[in-house]
């Protein structure tokens, strides 16, 4: 790949068909790793800690034991409350995902406040997700399955940044990076099943940086 | 690119903070992130100079973290939303 380039309106560089296939791959990798579908949560919807706020139980004002409120007890697994939530965007999870490669892109927002970072996720985290899918369809948009040129838009552009930043995210996190990467990639046997990885993984980081340095 | 000079605000009488006990967006060091692009990050969300958005990434990456902005709830955690879509570990925090 050479590095990109600034041009009229945005920026532009070249993909050979190696290089293009395997950063699309990476990319579907991460957007199969986004989907609701395969999370790894156990759907929290319906327990307590994370019941609908403002939810009124109409046996509130009833005695306990009072026969109302045992026969309104079913409100709290109100059909449909899932459906709604869908509905309004809202995730019914309120933990953060087990998977730390997921976890790393979907992170708490309160660090010592877990009830507040449970909050937080159940409005924000759908349209995080959502916004996540979104930049990495616009990679997969762009990016030609055989390579050749790719001219992009400064959206497209930025659009990329997240993407490839995601993707690299997710590969340091499963390869366990540290500040000392560098180092840690040196000192690799070359025979060593992770050598390939991270030279991926350096290569993200080029792409990254020419295309940052390019938009500045 | 046009973008707000600094979204930093002290919040409005009525709201649920005073300018006394503000809330912060902090951004944590983390081995994955490129400096440059952190850099770039501070700049595009934030319209914060190229100078003073290289200050914070060096203080994220040599202290652990940095406060990047101060202000009302709301506007802490909306940064820390959009700084999550660019992929950096951000949190809010009060400041109290």
């Amino acid at each position: 790949m050479d590095a990109f380039r600034r041009s009229s309106g945005g920026v532009r560089t070249n993909f050979d068909a190696p290089e293009a296939s395997l950063l699309r791959s990476l990319i579907e990798q991460v957007m199969s790793l986004l989907d609701e579908a395969t999370d790894d949560r156990p759907d929290q919807a319906f327990e307590p800690d994370a019941a609908t706020p403002g939810q009124v139980s109409p046996g509130r004002d009833a005695g306990p034991g009072h026969p109302d409120e045992i026969l309104d007890s079913s409100i709290h697994d109100v059909p449909g409350a899932a459906e709604l939530d869908a509905m309004l965007g809202f995730s019914p999870r309120t933990r953060a995902p087990l998977d730390p490669a997921l976890a790393r892109l979907l992170p708490d927002a309160y660090r010592d406040d877990p009830d507040a970072a449970g909050e937080f996720r159940r409005y924000t985290e759908q349209s995080l997700r959502s916004a996540k899918q979104e930049v990495a369809q616009t990679v997969l948009d762009t990016l030609p399955a055989d390579g050749g040129p790719v001219k992009l838009s400064r959206d497209q552009a930025q659009a990329w940044l997240r993407a490839l930043n995601d993707v690299r995210l997710t590969l340091g996190v499963r390869l366990g990076v540290t500040e000392e990467f560098e180092d840690e990639w040196g000192q690799l046997d070359p025979l060593d099943p992770r050598a390939t990885a991270f030279e991926v993984y350096a290569w993200l980081g080029d792409v990254q940086e020419s295309l940052v340095q390019a938009l500045s | 690119m046009s973008v707000a000079p600094s979204e930093v605000e002290l919040p409005e009488i009525g709201e649920r903070t005073t300018p006394d006990t503000p809330w912060l967006t902090i951004v944590w060091n983390d081995p994955i992130n490129l400096m440059d692009y952190v850099t770039f990050v501070f700049q595009t969300v934030f319209g914060y100079p190229k100078s003073k958005a290289r200050k914070l990434m060096l203080d994220v990456h040599h202290k652990g973290r940095a406060v990047v902005a101060a202000g009302a709830r709301e506007s802490m955690e909306h940064n820390v939303e959009v700084l999550h879509g660019y992929g950096l570990w951000a949190t809010v925090s009060s400041d109290s």
